[in-house]
């Protein structure tokens, strides 16, 4: 059977591709033919994926497939391939998720009738499913990262889908922030993979459970690393401990698009990275009990703030939150059945719910009507009065977890660029012509420096990079400024890594292929805005989108090459780059990691403050701040 | 500095500013009222003007859009001249209109509203609404919660003020940041004034700045008003004021403020760099105001006109006045039963409708069996004496187990997602691909079920409850059913059965749903009412008393109550076995008739619903329209009052003959009756605050659908069963959702009475509050003479004669082609909107 079934398995990607990539093509007035191409993807794609479930099952001794589908790029010493895998998991999440995305399609293909935004959803929608085939399917990190970034993506295309109101923007963006975080832990624990198997390792092999031991016994640091990296992405995408007040901030999406991401699919991927990893970090104690830790407080807290909920999604995202933290404790402890068990019904009710929740004012209404009993104050104890108010009121605030994000993610970030605030448009310039100078003269003298400090250079130059993503982060007034210096980051990483012996130009090129084109086209844009309006304001949302769609999505598609998003080949080129840098150089690591991050959210950021939110014209109908 | 000026009066700007806020009560209440009734007692265009300035509201379309309106045709050339004409002078009409055509002119609205609160950000580079809002949303939000959380509000049963600072006393964790914040509100000594001291320093901006802050979040601020000055609408009692949400609101700005800058910043005050225009500055007219005034004017009157016409070409026809009546059917005046009526009529031609407003003359208190509650059912301002008790249901209700509230408990979560959660998704996949009616809808016929019985009749005045009569007595039920009868000018030629049919809707996924039941039985279905309002005119002792006042009504006539539910058009009928056999025969007759008709109404309906093929069987339309009914998926499952344009106070053989589409309400009257107008005073009474609140809530939603309406439905969240927000901690959002005004033709309501213009004018200027509608054009009236048919315009406090410009209208004798080939608007913009709408006809 292995030998019909894998070799099908690329099909069942293939069809969510074609379908989004047809639906890219259909007039945005045509609502029956989008709806109608929605539809026959993901009606022809639960039928494939059925069938091949159903001859999978037949033998009894459901086996595991992986397949190497092809590779991006190969080198004597790294080899980066797309590969895909089948088993028990992939098995119950493709069964949910084929048969929700079905529900789902068929219920928006009315629900957003007259919407201005149906092509949109629907381009949308059929990307994220493509992306979550991605990532089910998956045979090592590198495919599934590729389903991740997707995933992202989408997600902040969907909370901003009312693109015109501030709080989805800015919602949007808050969630991209924190998914931003798991997406670079990731790409960490791709590195450290890389350097810990010498290969790009596929999930065939981590099942191999004497090798795996052996290596994580020999590199203990770096086993626990790389888990402690799948363990933040995991819970940053199932909204866990202590990201988990990103989950209800999402509901600003349509209704059934809420549903299939915050309720079901999208933050039940967390517990299937843990459930794909699962064979690694079994063998690292400490890490198990970690993630029952984390599943056990998130479950408790989130449970606390569910109770104090006055608003149906944001009560249905915190109890949901709270099963998926019992649902990695079942991980944890090796309950996986029960756990795959448990995610099902916790995704088909949590859909089930939101879709509905417009009913809860009729249903609830009545229910009060015909059984309402008045409250009574009953705390007599006035220690027990205590702990009660006090948990109400910490719960109300939600433990202050929205707070800690923004405490430890912006304000760092903000107080460094204050001080990089004085460095202008010239200095900048000027201090970027003198260093590039400098570093290139050093790269050819490389054998007149001392070795000690030659081994400096590239942390050093990927530093400066660094700087300058920041500045870029906190500069209000010139956009074009800040773009070149997010397209100058991309050099200085290229020349920092220049330094090393194994560095070669088709792989520099790579890298920069992307992102040159990229910051060229975006500048561009930028630059016919700026001729259109005048000026670029971008201290708040302009709302720019509403005169210039065209530009908007021009703008948006360098954006995402910018960052590196599997649209270019510079998204390979950022594998690329992590696999020079040697695990002991740990510092060179965060600062790549920490550029990432920012790039990703200085650039989306920078595109929604520009083309999203209120429109910044009054002529016609702008919608409040607070709604 | 003259202290005397700029003393602030905390009571009065309260007073006043709870005045402009958005005044709609929760969800469960949904009563339609004029968006801008704070401005009501201005002129309709300078009240929009003014709006548009102060607050920032997109009052009237916008410049281009009547442009365009009309190359499209919509605003006719001649009526656009006749109007400029009217209103600059025949001399400087070409002028006038080649500026309407051609002048650039500056359209952006910089509103007055939020100028001062600005300087925060730009001199403190702090957004205190983002820092401060979600925070207050949430809190006021638990403390309003009227049945969503789990845990409730532990004080909730204290005033809001109170509860906070019980809270703060008693729990470890503040409600603040930093001490001063805390302490202030734990002393007795913070005045509003005091704290405005703190913030702002100079009194004569506290005003201003308070106006500010309210309107950031506009939405919750209404609720609170509503909450304080109309406590019932809440179930569960809240005892909260404005005050009180001011007070709070200021004492977190505070404490955000200290928290970001220590103790030491100074009031804004200091900081200004220029004064902000004070808000209630006169806002002088631009010429850009004028022209959108002509264009304005040119809209709506490129409607009426035709309508006008319509009246003055139709032939005289006769009256009905034959005794060999099939039945008589008694409706709601609510303008979705127009078609339905014609419908009737067209299919039995011996019958005759009349319109009233659907509580039908009986005001009173109803409670459901089991019910905890009364529910009014009467129009929103009365306060009815009376209590009408439900028994004897025989009929459990449905619960929903799926939308349990332990399904939230990490237990019973963690047995139920994994129990019940498979059944969802069967359910879902049900409701998806085969929807049918589920127990968390609601539904029309639940309200009063069809086989209980009624406490109507009240033998002895003391059986009270609450201080309400249970039932009405002999007498109170003949002066009911007597105004009623004459009002609508029926007392004599009854038929063997007259129908009186309340109507209601039924939907699901629907937070609006109590906006399309009877708006005359506040937001409730008229089942009801109609069916007490048939006992009393099937009661011999009350015809016995209405005889000798000229209501004679034949022994063999019964009335028979029934409900329409609009959405799913459907028909139920109450107290069928009281029938005698020959009207039960009778009866069985008429209801094929109905049945047919409710067909035909809901082929007409779906030429607006785009997932309905127009030209299909009757029958099968019908089918699809009751499915809408149950979809979870479907945000429109009507369209409500949508269009409606004007309202008709006459005989049926008024407009019998003419095609009004869907957009009239029609209240039947017969000025024979009541020559000197003593009925068409009460008849009059709920047209403007009632039809016209409709009409302008339509309006301005229409207009303004982010400020003044309620956005798209499709990401609602539920706030405290109260109302809608767009997401986790937005504004409360009043006003209507997109989805029931996207078809709306946004013009004022134009009043058409069949009676002599001194005796119409008689009925309408008796009250203040009646009155300022028509004075201040927030309702267009015009009087037909009932003899001549000549028209008189209401203008500036009377009644002129009036001459519609001449106007071909084509003269159809079926409707359905009509209705098969209408345009189907490709887009929701006005232009291609309002070409949906089909024009008047003449009827053969």
């Amino acid at each position: 059977m292995t030998f019909l079934l894998a070799p099908l398995l690329k099909y069942l990607i293939i069809i969510p591709f074609v379908g989004f990539a047809a639906s890219l093509f259909i007039p945005a007035r045509m609502e029956r033919f989008i709806a109608w191409t929605s539809l026959a993807t993901v009606g022809f794609h639960l039928i494939c994926a059925w069938l091949f479930i159903a001859f999978w099952l037949f033998p009894g001794d459901f086996p595991t497939y992986q397949t190497t589908e092809f590779s991006l790029y190969e080198s004597p010493d790294y080899q980066f391939f797309i590969s895909f895998y089948f088993d028990k998991v992939t098995t119950v999440f493709l069964f949910i998720g084929s048969f929700l995305i079905l529900l789902v399609t068929v219920y928006s293909s009315y629900y957003l009738h007259r919407d201005n935004g149906y092509k949109r959803f629907f381009n949308a929608l059929l990307l994220f499913y493509l992306g979550y085939n991605i990532v089910i399917f998956s045979g090592n990190f590198e495919t599934l990262f590729i389903g991740w970034e997707v995933l992202g993506i989408c997600s902040f295309l969907l909370i901003g889908f009312y693109r015109d109101r501030f709080l989805p923007v800015k919602n949007a963006l808050k969630v991209f922030t924190v998914f931003r975080i798991a997406d670079m832990g990731l790409l960490f624990c791709i590195w450290l993979s890389h350097h810990l198997w010498h290969e790009n390792i596929t999930f065939i092999k981590l099942t191999n459970s004497e090798v795996v031991q052996a290596q994580i016994h020999s590199h203990m640091t770096i086993s626990i690393v790389i888990s402690l990296m799948i363990l933040l992405a995991a819970a940053v995408k199932s909204a866990q401990l202590p990201f988990t007040s990103w989950m209800p901030r999402a509901m600003e999406g349509p209704t059934p698009s809420s549903a299939i991401f915050y309720g079901s699919l999208s933050v039940h991927l967390g517990v299937f990275l843990l459930l794909r990893a699962y064979p690694f970090w079994e063998h690292l104690t400490p890490i198990v009990i970690l993630v029952a830790v984390i599943g056990l407080a998130t479950s408790i807290v989130a449970t606390l703030i569910s109770r104090v909920q006055s608003s149906i999604k944001t009560q249905i995202a915190y109890s949901s939150t709270a099963q998926i933290g019992i649902i990695f404790i079942e991980v944890a402890i090796g309950l996986h059945d029960l756990a795959l068990f448990h995610l099902a019904g916790n995704a088909f009710l949590r859909t089930y719910q939101i879709l509905v929740s417009p009913s809860v004012v009729s249903y609830l209404i009545r229910e009060q009507f015909y059984n309402f009993i008045p409250r009574l104050p009953n705390d007599k104890n006035r220690a027990l009065r205590k702990l009660k108010y006090s948990v109400y009121l910490l719960s109300t605030k939600e433990f202050y977890l929205d707070s800690f994000i923004y405490f430890i993610l912006w304000n760092p970030m903000k107080w460094l660029g204050r001080k990089l605030d004085g460095i202008g448009e010239n200095t900048a310039f000027n201090f970027i012509a003198i260093s590039t100078f400098i570093g290139v003269t050093c790269i050819y003298a490389k054998g007149s420096i001392p070795q000690s400090i030659y081994y400096l250079f590239p942390t050093f130059f990927a530093f400066v990079g660094l700087l300058m993503v920041i500045r870029s982060f906190t500069e209000r007034r010139n956009a074009q400024f800040s773009w070149v210096l997010m397209v100058v980051y991309h050099f200085w990483i290229t020349l920092a890594v220049s330094f090393y012996e194994e560095s070669n130009f088709i792989e520099m090129a790579i890298y920069l292929g992307g992102v040159l084109l990229s910051g060229i086209i975006g500048f561009a844009a930028l630059d016919r805005l700026k001729t259109l309006e005048g000026k670029i304001d971008w201290n708040d949302f302009q709302g720019h989108i509403y005169e210039h769609p065209d530009l908007a999505l021009i703008f948006f598609l360098s954006c995402l090459g910018l960052m590196a998003f599997p649209i270019t080949p510079s998204f390979l080129g950022v594998d690329l780059v992590f696999t020079y840098i040697h695990t002991e150089q740990i510092d060179f690591a965060i600062i790549l990691a920490i550029s990432y991050i920012l790039l990703g959210l200085s650039v989306i950021r920078m595109y929604s403050r520009i083309f999203l939110g209120p429109h910044a014209k009054t002529y016609h109908e702008v919608p409040n701040r607070s709604s | 500095m003259d202290t005397q000026n700029s003393s602030f009066d905390e009571h009065k700007v309260l007073h006043d500013l709870k005045h402009y806020l958005p005044a709609q009560a929760p969800l469960k209440d949904f009563i339609h009222h004029n968006t801008l009734h704070a401005f009501q007692q201005m002129k309709f265009h300078d009240a929009a003007r003014k709006a548009a300035k102060i607050f920032g509201y997109q009052t009237k379309l916008q410049l281009e859009e009547y442009r365009a309106l009309y190359h499209s045709g919509r605003i006719r050339e001649d009526v656009l001249k006749r109007i400029v004409s009217e209103r600059k002078g025949a001399d400087r009409a070409d002028e006038w209109i080649d500026k309407l055509l051609n002048q650039k002119y500056n359209t952006s609205i910089s509103a007055r509203i939020g100028q001062l609160r600005a300087n925060w950000k730009t001199a403190y580079r702090i957004d205190l609404d983002l820092l401060i809002q979600p925070f207050l949303f949430r809190i006021l939000c638990n403390y309003l919660d009227q049945g969503i959380s789990v845990w409730g509000f532990p004080i909730g049963d204290r005033d809001f003020l109170s509860a906070m600072r019980d809270l703060e006393k008693e729990s470890a964790i503040s409600l603040f940041k930093k001490t001063r914040a805390r302490e202030l509100l734990l002393s007795d000594d913070c005045s509003i004034s005091k704290l405005l001291n703190i913030l702002v320093g100079d009194e004569s901006l506290y005003e201003h700045y308070l106006y500010d802050q309210q309107f950031a979040h506009q939405g919750w601020s209404g609720i609170v008003a509503v909450a304080e000055d109309q406590p019932q609408f809440f179930l569960n009692r809240k005892d909260i004021t404005l005050h009180d949400l001011i007070k709070f609101e200021l004492l977190l700005e505070i404490d955000t403020l200290d928290a970001q800058f220590g103790e030491i910043w100074s009031p804004l005050a200091g900081k200004l760099m220029n004064r902000p225009e004070p808000l209630f500055s006169d806002v002088p007219e631009t010429e850009l105001d004028e022209a959108i005034i002509l264009w304005h004017e040119a809209f709506e009157w490129s409607y009426y006109n035709q309508v006008l016409a319509a009246i003055q070409l139709q032939e005289k026809p006769q009256e009905n006045i034959t005794d060999d009546k099939s039945f008589q059917a008694m409706f709601c005046l609510d303008d979705r039963e127009c078609s339905f009526r014609r419908h009737i009529e067209g299919i039995d031609s011996k019958c005759e409708t009349f319109g009233t407003p659907g509580f039908f003359g009986v005001q009173f208190f109803f409670q459901p069996e089991h019910g905890k509650f009364y529910t009014k059912l009467c129009p929103a301002p009365n306060t009815p004496k009376h209590l009408i008790k439900e028994t004897e249901t025989h009929h459990p209700r449905k619960s929903e187990p799926l939308l349990s509230k332990l399904s939230h408990a990490l237990f019973h979560g963690w047995l139920i997602t994994q129990t019940l959660g498979f059944l969802s998704v069967l359910k879902l996949a049900f409701s998806v691909f085969r929807p049918t009616a589920a127990p968390a809808m609601a539904s029309s016929f639940a309200h009063m079920y069809q086989l209980s019985s009624l406490t109507i009749e009240n033998k002895n005045p003391d059986d009270k409850e609450n201080g309400l009569q249970i039932g009405f007595t002999i007498e109170e039920m003949a002066t009911n059913l007597e105004n009623l009868l004459k009002g609508i000018g029926l007392i004599d030629h009854f038929a063997p059965i007259v129908y009186v049919f309340g109507h209601g809707a039924s939907s699901i996924n629907n937070p609006h749903y109590a906006a399309y039941d009877c708006g005359a039985c506040s937001g409730r279905p008229g089942s009801v009412n109609a069916r007490v309002i048939c006992h009393i005119a099937n009661h011999a002792e009350v015809r016995k008393i209405l005889r000798p006042r000229g209501i004679n009504i034949p022994s063999g006539t019964q009335f028979v109550g029934g409900l329409h539910d609009t959405t799913r058009d459907e028909v139920s009928y109450f107290d069928e076995d009281a029938l005698s056999p020959e009207n039960l025969t009778r009866h069985r007759k008429n209801v094929s008739v109905i049945n047919k008709a409710l067909d035909l109404n809901a082929k007409e309906r779906s030429r607006r619903l785009l997932s309905i093929n127009t030209k299909d069987k009757a029958e099968k339309i019908h089918e699809e329209v009751r499915k809408r009914s149950v979809s979870l998926f479907e945000p429109r499952p009507e369209l409500n009052h949508a269009t409606n344009a004007i309202c008709v106070v006459g005989r049926r053989q008024l407009t019998k003959r003419i095609f009004l589409d869907r957009r009239a309400f029609m209240n039947s009257f017969n000025y024979r009756v009541d020559p000197d107008g003593k009925y068409l005073l009460m008849v009059m009474r709920p047209v403007g605050p009632v039809l016209g609140g409709i009409n302008l809530e339509y309006f301005f939603s229409r207009m303004d659908n982010y400020r003044m309406g309620a956005g798209t439905k499709l990401p609602y969240n539920i706030m405290g069963l109260i109302g809608v927000a767009n997401g986790s901690d937005g504004d409360l959002r009043p006003g209507l959702p997109s989805q029931m005004i996207e078809v709306h033709d946004p013009v004022r309501l134009l009043v058409i009475v069949e009676h002599f213009p001194d005796v119409v004018l008689k009925s309408i200027n008796q009250e203040a509050a009646t009155y300022e509608f028509y004075i201040n054009e927030w309702v267009r009236i015009v009087a037909v003479h009932p003899e001549t048919r000549e028209i008189f315009l209401f203008r500036d406090g009377k009644f002129v004669p009036f001459k519609p410009l001449p106007q071909p209208i084509d003269i159809i004798s079926d409707t359905i082609p009509i209705i098969e080939s209408a345009i189907e608007a490709p887009t929701t913009h006005i232009v291609d909107a309002t070409k949906e709408n089909l024009p008047v006809y003449l009827i053969k």
